[in-house]
């Protein structure tokens, strides 16, 4: 509780105790008035005064002059307990309002709060601590056991198990040797490690990830816009209402003027739309809070509702649906040994990254002289053309040994093919086989379960893997052979196909498919720890590569958006009953003041069930 | 030019919707939000005249809420 807070608190008990005081002496005529009035000031001088200030500033709508008019017109018409008790429900409420929002603020904080407070770096031979700011690149820094990594870097000695939970959500810890690269933000649990620091801590993964989340909240949902906007008409209509209600029964009809004042003061206790502004934005960060906690971040609450609402999810096949780890299956050589077959392809691969060169290379397993290469040029979406001694050599897919004119033969072994050409002849293919993620399956099934109506697979693969692995996982629709821009033109495709109030999500591993990932209504890059470049291009980042955590997310966007409905029918039906009970004069102040603060603080405890992930039985 | 300020004594949500809306309103400002949860103002506005814009804008708040500064 802040000071402020308990301030207020004091306030309130004292007012309650001369506000008992007062009905129990019972005094009559200018003493009634007067003993009521010592416990009205002493709660609200503060709303008063913030209600004359504001007014002159030209805030005609402000919660403060609204409050200050009903009570003080109460105690007009002479109902001086309850004037009196209204303003204390008033504070009351606030300060339980102030006190929830500022202990879920402070509890979301800390869930999200992974920030390493200092480094051990070695200097001239002895430890000292310093804040992560001031460690250089290159520098080795120490972490013992129980100590959170502060920056990034490659272990250089000792072995020890870390905790990434903060940043994956994965409990399980993982093993650590030396030459194994450690993220900042982990837990060194078991043994003393000692680091070469690769990133300064304004680069740091663990830097990344905080700025995210923190720029998360500027990412308003439509559902917030749609309530702030309301919230700027619903306060100025109540009064209106208030004021005509007030005037024109007892003008027109002679009603007693009494009555209908009161009743015009009820309405603008309700006025104050606060409930519905706190807790929109409250549930979204909530369910950001909460799937930050299990490694899934969300960039803004308007993600997190366009998720919710998917109906077509597009995935990327290779590292997305499949491992992404390849290993040769088959060798068909059409020329020589097999053996050469295989040299010729590693050779011509030497310098790629790509998963499907490194298992070539990892089978090939010696050593290779990059001497013997003296070209290399990667053609997008068909293979690699290099000249290794002397020869060009033609590594790549159909589409390549048809544009070198080369005839090719199929085999019959399911993957991925890269056929060979050497100075124009056909020397045999390498199979390529990738598997299917094991929890794949499960993760489309609940995907199903969600309400997701279309699942596509799009893959730069052959047609027939692509359908190998879509009958496999039961998808709707496999497009193979597609090139980087060719997947743009597919989502676009498949963008005006889908309703459009329905969202498309396309996941992918972030690497090749940027582009698609900001062309997508919400796009999702998995295991993306480590890799800017896809915390860059995606709106959601799961940090691990579990398929579980997509169904997941998907999970929290339900819930969150759920809550806020909840919330919006809710605090919107209290307050629209209480309007036409208070016009029709079955409703009193006490009612009024329920509506208004009451519902702020229910609405704002469900807003924190957003924090709690859902649990699912699988 | 983006930046975020810290905004301090912020305590009414409805209050943070309204001065995000009258800084919204400043001339020369492209973009402007601010977050109640985080108590935050991120502000997109011209570089050339932004210390103009950011008296501006600490105007627009305290017509709004006159306990809340920004901490620039």
């Amino acid at each position: 509780m802040t000071k402020r807070e308990r301030k207020t608190l004091t306030r309130i008990a004292a007012s309650f105790v001369l506000l008992i005081a007062a009905v129990l002496l019972d005094l009559e005529g200018y003493w009634r008035l007067l003993s009521f009035l010592i416990p009205y000031a002493v709660i609200g001088w503060d709303v008063l005064y913030a209600a004359v200030r504001n007014i002159l500033r030209g805030q005609v709508f402000d919660e403060n002059f609204l409050m200050s008019i009903a009570t003080v017109g109460a105690m007009a018409t002479g109902e001086y307990p309850e004037g009196v008790a209204v303003m204390l429900f008033y504070q009351v409420g606030e300060l339980f309002q102030s006190y929830a929002v500022g202990k879920s603020r402070k509890s979301i904080s800390e869930l999200m709060d992974i920030r390493p407070d200092y480094a051990n770096v070695m200097r001239a031979g002895e430890v000292q601590t310093v804040d992560p700011d001031e460690v250089a690149v290159g520098e080795v820094i120490l972490i013992r056991p129980g100590e959170r990594i502060p920056l990034d870097g490659r272990v250089i000695d000792g072995s020890t198990t870390v905790n990434n939970a903060a940043l994956t959500g994965e409990s399980l810890p993982a093993d650590i040797n030396s030459g194994d690269t450690v993220i900042s933000g982990a837990i060194n649990l078991s043994g003393v490690i000692q680091v070469e620091v690769q990133c300064t801590f304004g680069e740091s993964t663990v830097s990344k990830i905080l700025e995210l989340v923190e720029r998360a909240a500027s990412r308003k949902a439509k559902a917030e816009a749609f309530i702030t906007r309301f919230a700027r008409y619903y306060t100025p209509v109540v009064v209106i209402c208030a004021v005509l209600l007030a005037l024109v029964p007892p003008l027109l009809l002679g009603l007693e003027w009494h009555t209908w004042f009161y009743r015009a003061l009820v309405f603008l206790v309700v006025s104050c739309p606060c409930a519905l502004v706190i807790s929109v934005p409250l549930s979204f960060f909530g369910g950001i809070g909460g799937a930050s906690r299990h490694g899934i971040l969300v960039k803004g609450a308007n993600y997190l509702e366009a998720l919710a609402a998917t109906k077509t999810v597009v995935f990327d096949k290779t590292g997305t649906l499949t491992e992404g780890k390849f290993h040769v299956a088959a060798l068909n050589p059409a020329e020589g040994t097999r053996e050469q077959l295989l040299e010729y392809a590693a050779y011509a691969e030497c310098y790629s990254n790509h998963p499907i060169s490194l298992s070539v290379k990892a089978e090939y397993g010696k050593e290779l002289d990059t001497g013997r290469v003296s070209e290399t040029e990667e053609l997008a979406g068909r293979g690699i053309r290099a000249v290794v001694d002397g020869k060009v050599i033609h590594a790549g897919n159909t589409k390549l040994m048809d544009s070198i004119g080369v005839v090719w033969s199929q085999a019959d072994t399911a993957g991925t093919m890269i056929h060979v050409a050497v100075d124009g002849v056909y020397q045999g293919s390498i199979v390529i086989a990738d598997r299917i993620k094991s929890d794949a399956a499960e993760a489309i099934g609940r995907l199903r379960k969600a309400g997701v109506e279309r699942i596509v697979m799009l893959t730069g693969d052959r047609a027939a893997v692509g359908k190998e692995v879509g009958a496999e996982l039961g998808l709707d629709e496999v497009c193979a052979e597609l090139l980087p821009a060719d997947k743009v033109t597919a989502v676009e495709r498949l963008l005006g196909a889908k309703s459009p109030k329905s969202t498309l999500t396309f996941v992918g591993d972030g690497i090749n498919d940027a582009p698609v990932l900001t062309r997508a209504d919400v796009g999702v890059a998995m295991g993306a720890m480590g890799s800017d470049a896809a915390i860059e291009a995606a709106d959601i980042v799961l940090m691990d590569d579990k398929l579980s955590n997509l169904a997941d997310a998907m999970a929290i966007s339900k819930k969150t958006l759920g809550i806020v409905r909840q919330n919006i029918v809710f605090a919107l039906g209290i307050k629209a009953a209480v309007l036409i009970l208070a016009a029709a004069g079955w409703a009193n102040m006490w009612l009024a003041v329920f509506a208004d603060v009451g519902v702020s603080v229910i609405a704002i405890l469900n807003a924190m069930r957003a924090l709690n992930v859902p649990k699912h039985n699988s | 030019m983006k930046k975020t300020f810290k905004l301090q004594d912020l305590d009414c949500a409805n209050c943070a919707a309204k001065m995000e809306a009258g800084v919204k309103k400043i001339n020369g400002v492209s973009d402007a939000t601010i977050s109640f949860l985080t108590q935050k103002l991120t502000i997109e506005a011209d570089d050339a005249r932004f210390e103009e814009i950011m008296d501006e804008a600490v105007k627009v708040c305290r017509k709004v809420e006159p306990d809340c500064v920004i901490l620039r």
